[in-house]
Parts: structure tokens; C-alpha cells; sequence
């Protein structure tokens, strides 16, 4: 607001009373001929949601862009008197400078100004004359106060009321004069209680069985079974990962793969064992404080890992763990509270009450979450949680027990042992300084220079393999084409160049497939320190430029011999001085086994750089007066390089090896690990390069109270108690609202993801409340609820709309009929599985990978993705368990609007595009599902067509089709097998896509034409939606 | 499980009035435009969106877009902002003044040993408006006359993926629409038989920088604003392609028997919903034709294939141009090239020469084209990448850039021949007319006829624009 704007509030009296007397005029034709309501307004929902919108942005919580130091959103504030004019007086909207203002005839002096996207409507203005008029009663914004039960309010048609949901629906119904719709026709039923609870369409026995059972409890014990059915919990689980954002990739950059599909499972099978909603959310966000957590209790508490993260190189890791924080805060938020937290990063909250010091201080309850910023490429993306199998543990045991043995020889001393340390510790004093050349070799059989170790790192032994040195060699193969390596880099062993010095690996290339190409890399901080033998084929550095960053060294080495290649530091750039930390060994396409590598130095030099300068000014010490650690040190180093010791040594080292693989093969999921936490501050307008906000404890939002902790710091824990408690007035009403909206199409408040200010007051309030109080009370029973809500006559009516309730209630809020809707991406594809006979109905386990249009990860990269489907049982598995590649979900997933799961979804689009109907038509999975349905029709339909077209009705749509549906599709049927009879070849071809095996004794025009069939009944509107 | 069903509704609604079906006033929708049926034939009418901004805010100058988005990052130092004092610190430290507190990518934990690097390519003035551009780019230089070069912008991301989605979507923050999908969502499209957001990628000249299709994603906007990803392998665009075995009289008895059953159902159950995917199923029927026809490069005369160095399936950046340009004709709104060749850490010298072997020619085969057919006036070209390159070197290279880089425009209500601010005299920092990819955006939107604050959408009780609440209309460039 301008100084302009303001001046009405400044100006003289009669300039104010000429304003008022219009505003008299306006008036009286607002609240004379035009009430809003006929009943009195709510402020809640009714004055709140215009102050709001209209308003907040500029008279509302957040200081830093308040105008004329007016706030509209505390009662305080908007019963003040600024500049002595009072905004609101009660009862006399002509008194009121809100009202002045919002009418004001002169449009540079009206509110909200012009430029703001913000216009009140007629209605909104006459709402706020009209609330003013009747006293003004200013009330807290629902959401923030507790829920409370109110008694069922009375109805008419009591014989309706089912369950106490019903009575507040009907109240309502009954107050607009409306009545609810019949119920649904039992068939209908049967389809919405499964596709609701299990996702899954019901079989025409199931189907029969249920129209055919008279018993009044039928429906009833219908629920029962299908909540206590595996798929009530996948179906749970399916919301539950949109909210949570679980994916299988990390999503930044190179969205590289990250191993978490084990909290998938718990959620599945959480809701299938009913936890209570308490205790699942206690798991999720700290399931890691508990005493004694068990292994499911640190999967659940992956929750926190969900986050979008980063391998990129040359990504801030300080800026990264910034925005991993505000994720953190923004999806919680989400999840528990249905609040828009998030909003507060920048700036105090334009609507709802959070302070920006609110966001950091919720912030600071994950500050102990233990991870980097920057994650190693191509890692863990640890702390992980392993997850062996009863077998693979006890194996692992019986290796670490005899590890433990070999580890006690290995160091038990003996007076020959000792005699020949003594000897070995002279002689490396006395090489210190020796000047004969001599090679260090700095990667032998193992990699044990610390760092971060990159590629495959193949190790393979003497029996199998060409070995230089020692136990073993690398091989390393790749693809025509196709450029690998095996690297380190970041080395805690570094190797410091001396004039002098030259570079050397050893190489054996394949006689049968020699790479065309084979580079070293050197890394001092950067890796442009390249030589290459052979073609010059390997893009790092510039192709065809002779530079110490892609250096020719021309031919190709001999093959099926051991080479020693050869570099000089200076024609790699690296001068004396220069520090190396890594090393790469790459090969443009065949095989190459390589062994040591290290450098060609003085024997001095090589001393030096086997053993650490600790050990080497240990062994300086004389040894009288060496500290024990002195002489441990000592005596570790000895026994690590002496050829005595290389038997245990190689047992040991086998061991390892096995471990090593065993443990490659155990399952393991991300996990949160407790540390120190980092210093949380408020980053001013969210900017982490800021470090001059106020540091923050953990703290939950100020006006929602406090902890009650004193003197120590408030943990994840006690933040999971708080948001799971009675004593919240959000969490509760959160979830019930979205239990609501899986069963009604939308919830009792409409914006899911948001209760607060610019939310939705709910359309029955006391209802919510009602629900949000038995939810508690039952112990956070979640089938509890559901069971209530589905059980209900209001969840039971029929769902389709009529005139007089497209005119007085067309969104469907009031609840006179069931609302409608399509099926998600997963049931969709589930269905044309389940119908074909292929769906595997197995729980759990990795993510799988159903067929995808070759090349669609292309654009991927750091590593580059080749998608190969899965095969067989896995091909068939529900789309809960498809690999969700958050940069590219999979094209039919995505079609049908699965979404990406980087930020919380609460609610899912439902568009209905061409990409829909090209998925269903031609996407592989479906052509195959019809081809399969189709054997089916024909080997279990009977042997007429007609017979065959009602089976296969019945099986998709639990009906029979009526006799126009019959003849289109006997048409359809007759003209594509004599279609097909005369082209064998095209018949073969459509019923041979995707890989499921086909019956032999079925001729394959009939099934090319049943085909065609089944594609027809697959793709209609009916097979797709929930009504 | 809870479906966005409030939303069909309002669809539905909006589409009924406009029908005059119903006078019932539909509140505060944001939905001021609806679905308009084609003309009557015999298939079914496809339901087109026709755009929400009914009336135009401002006279529109532009009908359809083509960026050219050089993903990785292109150096403005050896493209369009030619900096001959950098030449002359060329090896000698770079001034702390410049780097002290700034954002680093790379180079982090390098900050006291940071070298100059010289532009590494010759500069030279093209055309009569003598606007000064690299050699190593001397087809983009024959546009001079026809191009507005900005040298003034800033960015806010300094690593790949999130500079993407900021320039997308004006936030790094994912989950929002990106800028086709505004436009398309502002302005529909202007066909029928083809998506009215189309992206393409490419790569060749540099480390590939991934790609994700967050960048083309409609965020909290409907699916069906969402960028459609036309592929060089495999289908054109995904399942666009019938199953084997069936040919296209037999694709269309399943179409119509879909159709006519639906229809049926639509009787019995009078679900809205059915309407629009009868009209959906009609699209995608014809997109199975569209598509492959508008693809086939093959059938260009060769002077046309020969002036944008295109192969027919090559799958290059010069095929997509091309591409580009029958995507244009057809109507599409928002065409999108990615070409990920641009991250130069290393050799940028060789690595710019071969980058532009894939990019220089074809774009300015690209603009020409256009030009020559009419259509340039009335589309708007983009060129430019995520970001910029550092002016210290990064051993042979440039590291990530952020507060200063350029871009250029050409066509579409842009005045050709001008350049339009400046970076410090090292080519660091943005200095003079800054143009933040918030100003960037509005001045897109305003050459569309759209006011950028207005073009809003409700979502989690707030109503977002592409410009987030900032954005000013650079009005200096426009025609």
C-alpha cells in the first residue's frame, strides 16, 4: 500500500464522512437485498477464507512486507484502531474502516489496491458487511484448536443413519432439502469395495457368491475379508509412498539407483498387521531412538532418506544439506500435519501462523540425521541397514568367528617372529635415504589406499587368470564400443612425485578381444593427467589432441603377454611436488587384466610410501624408549608386509573376499543413524550462503506450544511423540481427512495437503472432528476407520448424479450420491494383468521392471542406464512394485498420472489424455495381457462367441453385456478372424508380443481375432473406472 | 484412492456454461476458458483446450516457441560476450574482489589459486548491426541482423539439474510447472492431431549431461499440459506405433468399437468423463498417423536436408531442428531441443569447435528457414544453456557460472540486431541491464500477449506464477 493508498486513514474528517455516507448507500442495498446466507455466517467458513485470500498477503503474519502495521489475521489486530479509526466495530459495518475501505468509491483509495491479483467479488464483500452486521464473532481458525465429539445431530429419516457418519451427512442433506440416492446395485458395490480396498477387480465367482448371499451381515463380512486380505495392504501402501515420496532412485542429476525398497514392504505390511497410526509414525520419523530398535524399526525410519538427493560433482554440500533440511520440514509437514510448513522458508507464513524461526526450528529436529551432502557416486548411499537372510547371517557369523581366530594367530607373537622385525626395522632405516631405483607399488592385489574406489575392481586369482604379481590381477572387459575403468581417487595413501620418478601399471591384453584402446589417469586434485596405447578412442581430454591431458604413447602393447607401460610424470603435467591421490585404469572395449601399478622411484622414495610417516618415525625411536602404541604400530606394519606371515595373511585376505561377497548379495535398505547434530540457523529469505541468522534449537511450531523441555535439546523422537499425539489438533484430522477422500473422491476438507488458513473449511466439520476424536481413541486404529467409512449408507449409495444435484450440488460435496472416479496408473495395469491371468500376486521385494520403450533412460548419465526388463515372475507383479526412476517413471505410469514422488503427493492429477489411450492400445503390457485374456476366453468362455463375449464381460465388468454390446463386438470379432485367416502373419505377429508362453493347441487367426477383442474390452471406459 | 475429482468437475462445469447448458456461476474458478468441440464430422469431435487466457493481456506478438536449450552449460565467453581484458589476465590470478563469497561449483576448495583463462576463441563483428560474436560460431554470426543477443542474465543454480528446473520453472524446488506447460495451460494449442508441448534431445560435444524429464513435466498443473517427448529410437513418440500384426483399418475397428461402446455407457451411466476420452481416443488415433508423417524428414527436398546438415534418423540436433520447424508449421505451442553437449570442465578450446559442429549450422539453417516461410515473425527462437562458464580456468576448461552468462532471441516480437546488457569487464558478473531468468520469463509471457502476474494457479492454497513474485518485462528488446 502507497502513501496514496494510506491517505484516507489520514485525511480529514470530512473527507471520511463523505466516503462513509456512500458506503451507507451501498449497504443498504448489500444487507437489504442481497444476504449472503440466509442462516448466520460461520467465520470459519465463511469470513475467514476472504480475510485470508484477500487480505494475509499483506495484513497478515509475516512483518517483513506488512502494510500500514495492520494485521487482519489476530483478532487483536483486526479489532485495533490504527490512525484512531477502528477496522471493525461490531454490529456496525458503517463504523467499520474495513468496510470504508473495500467499498471505498475512489479506486486509488479502495483495498485491497488495484494492482493486487487479489479482487474481492460482490459476495465477498457483502460476506464481510454482512458478518460485521451480525456482531463480528471472531474465532480461532478451526484447524489449531482440538478436535471435540459433538452429539449426533438429529435427522428425520432416522431409519438411514447406519453408523454416526451417516447422521451428519444426512443432517445436512436434510437442511438443503435434499435425500440421498439409493444404494448401489450389489454388483456395483462388490467392484467399489475392491477396487477401493484391495485395487483389484473381483472374480464372477466372488461376484455370484455375493449377489447370492441373503445374509443381512453380507456387506459387513465382505469388508472384514477384504481388510484382512495381503493386497488391503499394498493398496494402503500405494497413498502412503505418493505422500512420503518414496522412489527407487535419488533423484538429482544422475538419479542413480539407491536400495530402499524394504520400507515399501514395511509400510505394506504395517497396515496389514493394523499398527496403530502412533506407532507407525513414532517408527518412521525416529524409529532409530527407540531402545533396542529392531531391524523393522530401522527400515522404517528410512522415512527420513526418502528425500531427493545429490552424487553430482560439483554440487555444495553445504547448500545440498540445506535443501535436503527444508525437504525434510516440507514433506512432514505434509505427511503429518497437513500444513504448509514449507511456505516458511523465506519468510514468515503469508496465511497461517509459522514463523520462518518456526521452519528452522522444525528443521533442527533432523539436524542429527547423518549423511553428507554430496553423495559418493555410484555408493550406498550410506548408513544403510543390512538385512540378511537367517542363512546368510549364520554364514556371515561362522566367517567372522573364524576371522576372529585368524586374526588371533596373526598377531600372536613369537621370538623368531620378533628376531625378524628387528632385522626388517633396520633394514628400512638403512634404505631411508638409499638412492638405488627400485618400484613402489602403490595397487597390488588389494586397494587399500582409502578413498573413494570407482568400477568393478574385478579381482581374479592365479587359477583363473593371468597374475603379475602376487595372488591375483584385475580383469576388466567392456563393451564394443564402449569405454570402463577402475579407479580411486581421494587417496589417504598418497604418493608425493620426485624428480626422477617414472609412472608405471602393469597390462595383459586379451589375444581374443584386445581393448582398441588403453588409458592410464593420474589424479592431483583433477585427472588431466592422461596417457593412452592404441587408438585414439577415449573421449577424456580432447580426441586427436596430443596434450598432457590425452597424451599418445602410441602403439597398442603386445598381447597375451605382461607389459610394463611406462609414463614420465613431466609428459602428463605433473611436476615434482605434484601429490597423487588416485589413479584410473580405462580401456576402450576387450579385455585387459591389470596388476600392479605404482611408481618406478628410488628405494628410498619406495620405503618411505609403503609405510605411513607414523610407522616410519616409529621405527626412527630407539627401540628402549618407543610407547606401546609406537610399537604396536610397528609390529602391525611388520606383520602386514612380512613374506612369513603370507600364508595366514592369504587366508585372512580369502575370508575378507568371501565376506565381501556374501555381503555384496545381502539385502540392505537406507537408514537413519543419529549423530551430532549440525548447527541449525534461520537462513535469511531461505539463502544458505547466509550464516548471520540466529541459531535454532529444535523446537515445534511456537504458537502450537512447546515441548516442555527445559535444558537439554528436544529430540526427533519426542518431535514424533508430539505430532502422534492426542494433544495435537492436526495430525489426526489430517489423516482421517485423507482416509475420506480414497473413499468419497475428495475430502471432508478439500485441499488435502493444506488445513491451514488458505485450505478449505471443512463442508462438515463436525464430522472430521467426530472422525479425527475416533480415530484417536481407538488407539489410531486405521482399519477402524476405514471400516466405518466404507460400512457406511453414505459410502453405500449409488454414485450417479441427477439434475437437481448437478444444480444445487454439483462437486459432489454434500454427499446425496457416491462420487466416481478413474483408477490409478498401477490399478489400471494390475486389472489387464489380473484378467489375463498373468499377475503375480506376490508381496514385496525388490523393485521390478516391466517392459519400457527401448531407450527411454538415454537421457540419463553418470553412469549411463540401460534398462533391461525383467523376466518371467517379475514381469507380472503389481505397479506398487515397478522400479520408480524418479527422472523417468516408466511412460504408462506417467501417462496415467502416477506421479514423480519428488516432493509429497496428497492428491494425484486425473487427466485424461491421448498418451492414455496410445498406452492402453499399443503399450506391449497391454497387447500381451489381451493376448493372454484372449486364450483364456476361448479355453474357459465356452465354445460360442457369444458365450465367449459374455465370459469375458463378466470377468472385466462383473455384468453381462446387453445385446447391442454383443453384436458390436460379434462384428468386430468376425470381420478380424477372417481378416486374420487370410493373413496368417499378422496373426502370429500380434499374439506373439511380450514373452508369456503361448498354449499350442489354439489357432492363432481365432486368437489374433480374441485378440482384438480383448483389446476393445481392455481399453473402455467402464473397465477403467471405480463407480 | 483419491483422485483430483474436484478438478474434472470444474472442467466439466466450465465447459457447461460455455454451452449455455447452464447459467450456474462457477465461483472463483481459475478455468476462464473451456473445452471448444471442432468441427462436426465423422469421428468423434476432439475437445481442445483452448487456453485460460481468453482475452490477451497485452497484444500478442508470438504464437509458438522454439528454444533451443544448450544443456550443460555454454561458455559466454567464447560464444557471445567477448571479453579482451580477460585475454590480456589470461594465467594471472583472478582477482579475489570478484570470487570472494560467491557460489562454486567445481573449483571449490580452490579459491586461492583461481587463474584467468583467456577467451580461447577469436571474436568478430557480424553483419550490418556489427554485433560482436565468437568464430568458432560463423553461422549463429551470419544472424546477427536477426538475433538480440542478452549478456546480462543471472541464474540462481549452479549445478546442472536444479539450473534446468529453475530455468523451466523459475524454481529449483520440483514439483511445479515448467514453461511450456504455462503457456499451454495460458494459450492451448493450435492442433488437433499433435501434442502442443513437444521436446527433443540430442547430445554430441561434450560429457552428456542427463536430462530429466522433470524439465518438461507439468508440475501441479493437469497432465495434459505436460511436455511430450518425441524419441529418435524406437516409436517416435511412446506406443504411438501399432502392435504387430495390426494394420490401420483393423487399429481403427478397435477404436470404434471403443468409441461406440463407450458411448453406450455414457447413456446408461452419463459420466462427463466419458465424453473427453472418446475425444482423447479420436487424438491418439490420429497422432498414430500425425506423428510418423511429421517425423519422416526423409521426404524434405535435399537442399533442405543438405542446408540443416540433417540425415533422416540420424537423431541429431540438426534433424530436430528440422523437426523443429515441421512442429512449428503444424501449430505446436512450445517446441522444446535439448542439446546436452556444453559441459566444457576441460579442453574447451577443441571442445567448443566440436560442439558447434553439431549446433552452429543448424540453427542458423533453423532461423533462415523459418524466415524465408513467414513463419519467424511469429515465432520466438530461443538459444541458450543453464548457466555460464566460469572466466578462471578450470585446468584446460570453465567451471559453472552463475551471475553473469548470455543468451539470444530472434523472431517473435524480439528487435533483431541489438545486444542488451553487459558483464563486468572479466565477463563475472551481470552489471548492466541485469535480466534474472525471472525477467526472462516475463518478457516470454508478454510477447504471448500474457500479463506474467496474472497467469496464476491455485495449488496447496497458494496461487503460483512461472515468475514466482518477481519478473519484469525487459521491454528494451522488444520490436
Amino acid at each position: 500500500m502507497s502513501q496514496t493508498q494510506l491517505s484516507c486513514l489520514n485525511s480529514p474528517r470530512w473527507v471520511r464522512t463523505r466516503c462513509v455516507s456512500f458506503v451507507l448507500l451501498l449497504l443498504g442495498l448489500a444487507i437489504v437485498l442481497q444476504p449472503v446466507y440466509a442462516e448466520k455466517l460461520q467465520f470459519d467458513r465463511d469470513v475467514l477464507p476472504i480475510l485470508s485470500d484477500k487480505c494475509f498477503a499483506c495484513h497478515g503474519p509475516d512483518p517483513a512486507v506488512r502494510q500500514a502495521n495492520l494485521r487482519l489475521d489476530t483478532k487483536e489486530g483486526a479489532f485495533s484502531a490504527p490512525s484512531g479509526y477502528p477496522i471493525i466495530v461490531p454490529g456496525e459495518p458503517e463504523n467499520s474502516e474495513l468496510v470504508l475501505r473495500i467499498t471505498h468509491e475512489n479506486i486509488d483509495q479502495r483495498m485491497p489496491p488495484q494492482i493486487a491479483n487479489r479482487q474481492p467479488t460482490q459476495k465477498d464483500i457483502d460476506t464481510l458487511i454482512q458478518w460485521i452486521a451480525e456482531g463480528a464473532e471472531w474465532e480461532e481458525h478451526w484447524v489449531y484448536s482440538l478436535p471435540e465429539r459433538v452429539d449426533l445431530p438429529p435427522v428425520e429419516n432416522t431409519g438411514w443413519v447406519r453408523n454416526p457418519i451417516d447422521a451428519f451427512i444426512l443432517e445436512r442433506l436434510e437442511a438443503e432439502d435434499l435425500t440421498p440416492s439409493a444404494e448401489a446395485d450389489k454388483r456395483t458395490l462388490i467392484r467399489r469395495l475392491r477396487f477401493d480396498l484391495t485395487g483389484l477387480l473381483p472374480t464372477p465367482a466372488e461376484v455370484e457368491k455375493f449377489l447370492g448371499d441373503e445374509n443381512p451381515d453380507a456387506y459387513q463380512s465382505l469388508v472384514n475379508r477384504l481388510l484382512s486380505e495381503p493386497q488391503y495392504g499394498e493398496q494402503m501402501a500405494m497413498y502412503w509412498l505418493d505422500l512420503v515420496r518414496y522412489a527407487d532412485t535419488s533423484g538429482y542429476h544422475a538419479d542413480e539407483n539407491v536400495s530402499i525398497w524394504p520400507y515399501r514392504d514395511y509400510v505394506i505390511k504395517a497396515f496389514n498387521d493394523n499398527m496403530p497410526f502412533d506407532q507407525f509414525t513414532v517408527e518412521n520419523l525416529a524409529g532409530d531412538l527407540l531402545p533396542n530398535p529392531t531391524p523393522a524399526q530401522k527400515i522404517a525410519v528410512g522415512y527420513n532418506r526418502l528425500n531427493q538427493t545429490t552424487s553430482e560433482g560439483g554440487a555444495q554440500a553445504k547448500e545440498y544439506l540445506a535443501i535436503y533440511a527444508a525437504d525434510r520440514v516440507r514433506t512432514t509437514a505434509s505427511v503429518w500435519l497437513g500444513a504448509t510448513l514449507g511456505c516458511a522458508q523465506c519468510h514468515d507464513h503469508k496465511f497461517d501462523p509459522y514463523t520462518a524461526k518456526d521452519f528452522y526450528s522444525f528443521a533442527a529436529f533432523f539436524a542429527d540425521v547423518e549423511g553428507p551432502g554430496v553423495y559418493p557416486g555410484r555408493s550406498k548411499w550410506e548408513p544403510v541397514v543390512m538385512l540378511p537372510t537367517p542363512t546368510q547371517e549364520s554364514v556371515l557369523q561362522d566367517i567372522d568367528d573364524e576371522l576372529a581366530k585368524l586374526q588371533q594367530v596373526f598377531k600372536t607373537s613369537s621370538p623368531a617372529l620378533e628376531a625378524e622385525q628387528t632385522e626388517w626395522e633396520n633394514e628400512v632405516l638403512s634404505l631411508l635415504d638409499a638412492t638405488e631405483s627400485a618400484d613402489f607399488a602403490w595397487v597390488d592385489d588389494v586397494q587399500a589406499n582409502g578413498g573413494r574406489t570407482e568400477g568393478t575392481w574385478e579381482f581374479v586369482g592365479k587359477n583363473e587368470a593371468p597374475v603379475f604379481s602376487k595372488l591375483y590381477s584385475r580383469k576388466q572387459t567392456a563393451e564394443a564400443g564402449k569405454t570402463v575403468q577402475h579407479a580411486f581417487r581421494g587417496a589417504n595413501r598418497t604418493f608425493t612425485v620426485a624428480a626422477g620418478d617414472r609412472l608405471f601399471a602393469y597390462i595383459w591384453l586379451d589375444p581374443e578381444s584386445p581393448p582398441e584402446t588403453v588409458m592410464l589417469q593420474w589424479n592431483d586434485g583433477n585427472w588431466n593427467h592422461r596417457a593412452f596405447w592404441g587408438e585414439d578412442k577415449i573421449n577424456f581430454g580432447e580426441i586427436g589432441s596430443n596434450t598432457p591431458d590425452h597424451k599418445p604413447m602410441g602403439p597398442l602393447p603386445a598381447v597375451g603377454e605382461w607389459v610394463r607401460l611406462e609414463v614420465d610424470p613431466a609428459d602428463v603435467g605433473l611436476e615434482p611436488e605434484s601429490v597423487l591421490n588416485g589413479i584410473a585404469f580405462v580401456q576402450f572395449g576387450g579385455t585387459a587384466y591389470w596388476d600392479m601399478a605404482g611408481v618406478a622411484t628410488t628405494r628410498g622414495s619406495a620405503v618411505k610410501h609403503t609405510h605411513t610417516e607414523q610407522v616410519i618415525a616409529a621405527i626412527q625411536v630407539d627401540a628402549s624408549v618407543r610407547t606401546t602404541h609406537q610399537r604396536e604400530q610397528i609390529a602391525a606394519e611388520y606383520r602386514r608386509i612380512t613374506p612369513a606371515l603370507d600364508g595366514i595373511r592369504n587366508q585372512i585376505a580369502d575370508l575378507e573376499k568371501q565376506k565381501g561377497e556374501l555381503e555384496s548379495q545381502i539385502p540392505y535398505s537406507l537408514t537413519t543413524v543419529s549423530t551430532l547434530p549440525r548447527t541449525t540457523r534461520v537462513l535469511p529469505r531461505g539463502n544458505w550462503m547466509d550464516d548471520s541468522g540466529e541459531i535454532v534449537e529444535p523446537m515445534i511450531p511456537a504458537f502450537l506450544g512447546d515441548l516442555g523441555i527445559k535444558n537439554r535439546r528436544p529430540t526427533r523422537l519426542e518431535l514424533a511423540q508430539w505430532i502422534a499425539s492426542k494433544d495435537n489438533p492436526l495430525t489426526a484430522r489430517t489423516f482421517v481427512n485423507r482416509l475420506w477422500a480414497l473413499y468419497f473422491g475428495t475430502g471432508l476438507s478439500r485441499v488435502l495437503d493444506d488445513l491451514g488458513a488458505q485450505g478449505e473449511s471443512p463442508t462438515h466439520p463436525e464430522l472430521l472432528d467426530w472422525l479425527a476424536v475416533e480415530f484417536v481413541e481407538s488407539g489410531w486404529n486405521v482399519k477402524h476407520i476405514v471400516k466405518l467409512l466404507v460400512t457406511s449408507n453414505t459410502y453405500r449409495q449409488a454414485s450417479k448424479s441427477n439434475e437437481v444435484l448437478e444444480e444445487k450440488d454439483a462437486y459432489n460435496r454434500l454427499l446425496a450420491r457416491q462420487s466416481r472416479w478413474r483408477l490409478d496408473a498401477e490399478a489400471v495395469r494390475d486389472n489387464a494383468l489380473m484378467l489375463s491371468g498373468l499377475l503375480i500376486p506376490k508381496i514385496g521385494g525388490p523393485s521390478v521392471r516391466p517392459y519400457q520403450p527401448t531407450g527411454y533412460y538415454a537421457n540419463l548419465n553418470f553412469p549411463k542406464r540401460v534398462y533391461v526388463h525383467d523376466t518371467g515372475e517379475n514381469q507380472y507383479r503389481r505397479g506398487l512394485y515397478t522400479h520408480w526412476q524418479r527422472t523417468f517413471l516408466h511412460p504408462s505410469m506417467m501417462a496415467f498420472d502416477a506421479p514423480s514422488r519428488q516432493e509429497c503427493t496428497a492428491e494425484r492429477a486425473t487427466s485424461n489424455t491421448p498418451m492414455q489411450a496410445l498406452t492402453l492400445l499399443n503399450d506391449p503390457s497391454y497387447v500381451e495381457a489381451a493376448r493372454v485374456f484372449a486364450e483364456r476366453i476361448i479355453q474357459e468362455g465356452g465354445e460360442s462367441v457369444a458365450e465367449r463375449i459374455n465370459w469375458a464381460y463378466q470377468w472385466t465388468l462383473s455384468r453381462m453385456p446387453q445385446p447391442k454390446e454383443l453384436e458390436i463386438i460379434t462384428s468386430l470379432y468376425e470381420k478380424h478372424h477372417a481378416e486374420y485367416t487370410a493373413d496368417l502373419d499378422a496373426a502370429n505377429a500380434l499374439v506373439s508380443t511380450g514373452e508369456a508362453p503361448m498354449t499350442a493347441d489354439v489357432a492363432r487367426d481365432e486368437l489374433a481375432a480374441w485378440t482384438s477383442v480383448a483389446r476393445v474390452i481392455l481399453n473402455l471406459h467402464e473397465t477403467i473406472m471405480r463407480y | 484412492m483419491a483422485m483430483d475429482i474436484h478438478k474434472e468437475t470444474d472442467l466439466r462445469l466450465t465447459r457447461r456454461t460455455f454451452l449455455g447448458k447452464s447459467v450456474r456461476s462457477i465461483g472463483s474458478l481459475a478455468l476462464g476458458s473451456l473445452l471448444t468441440p471442432s468441427l462436426l464430422g465423422a469421428a468423434p469431435e476432439i475437445e481442445r483446450w483452448q487456453g485460460i487466457v481468453t482475452t490477451p493481456h497485452v497484444p500478442p506478438k508470438a504464437k509458438r516457441i522454439i528454444h533451443l536449450c544448450m544443456a550443460g552449460g555454454p561458455s559466454h565467453l567464447e560464444t557471445l560476450d567477448y571479453k579482451p581484458q580477460l585475454a590480456e589476465l589470461d594465467g594471472q590470478p583472478m582477482p579475489k574482489s570478484f570470487t570472494e563469497g560467491q557460489p562454486i561449483a567445481q573449483l571449490q576448495g580452490q579459491a586461492d589459486s583461481l587463474k584467468c583463462l583467456g577467451p580461447t576463441h577469436e571474436f568478430k563483428k557480424y553483419g550490418q548491426s556489427g554485433q560482436e560474436m565468437s568464430t568458432a560460431f560463423p553461422h549463429i554470426g551470419s544472424l546477427a541482423d536477426d538475433i538480440c543477443i542478452v549478456r546480462s542474465l543471472k541464474t540462481e543454480q549452479i549445478n546442472h539439474d536444479p539450473a534446468h528446473t529453475f530455468m523451466n520453472t523459475g524454481t529449483a524446488i520440483a514439483g511445479r510447472p515448467s514453461m511450456g506447460s504455462w503457456l499451454l495451460y495460458g494459450l492451448g494449442s493450435e492442433n488437433e492431431n499433435l501434442p502442443g508441448y513437444v521436446v527433443l534431445t540430442s547430445s554430441g560435444g561434450g560429457q552428456d549431461q542427463p536430462i530429466a524429464t522433470r524439465q518438461w513435466h507439468s508440475g501441479f498443473l493437469p497432465g495434459q499440459f505436460q511436455g511430450v517427448q518425441f524419441h529418435s529410437i524406437g516409436d517416435p513418440v511412446h506406443y504411438v506405433t501399432n502392435p504387430g500384426g495390426v494394420n490401420t483399418e483393423q487399429q481403427r475397428d478397435v477404436v470404434d468399437a471403443v468409441q461406440t461402446l463407450n458411448g453406450m455407457l455414457d447413456e446408461t451411466v452419463e459420466d462427463p468423463a466419458i465424453s473427453t476420452r472418446i475425444s482423447q481416443y479420436e487424438m491418439a488415433f490420429r497422432m498414430q498417423t500425425s506423428v510418423p508423417e511429421l517425423t519422416d524428414i526423409s521426404k524434405e527436398p535435399q537442399h533442405v536436408l543438405d542446408a540443416y546438415g540433417a540425415e533422416p534418423g540420424d537423431g541429431s540436433y540438426a534433424s530436430n531442428c528440422l523437426l523443429a520447424r515441421r512442429l512449428a508449421e503444424r501449430g505446436v505451442r512450445f517446441i522444446q531441443l535439448y542439446h546436452r553437449g556444453w559441459d566444457h570442465h576441460g579442453g574447451i578450446e577443441n571442445a567448443i569447435k566440436t560442439t558447434s559442429g553439431y549446433v552452429d549450422k543448424a540453427t542458423a539453417a533453423l532461423v533462415n528457414d523459418l524466415k524465408q516461410r513467414g513463419m519467424l515473425d511469429d515465432t520466438l527462437v530461443i538459444w541458450g544453456g543453464e548457466f555460464g562458464r566460469t572466466p578462471m580456468a578450470q585446468g584446460t576448461g570453465r567451471d559453472h557460472h552463475i551471475k553473469g552468462f548470455s543468451m539470444w532471441m530472434a523472431g517473435g516480437g524480439i528487435k533483431g540486431g541489438i545486444s542488451y546488457g553487459n558483464t563486468d569487464e572479466l565477463g563475472y558478473n551481470s552489471v548492466e541491464n541485469i535480466v534474472h531468468v525471472h525477467d526472462f520469463h516475463a518478457t516470454m509471457l508478454h510477447l504471448f500477449g500474457i500479463n506474467h502476474e496474472k497467469l496464476v494457479y491455485r495449488f496447496q492454497g497458494r496461487d503460483f506464477r512461472l515468475t514466482d513474485v518477481h519478473g519484469h518485462v525487459v521491454r528494451d528488446i522488444l520490436a
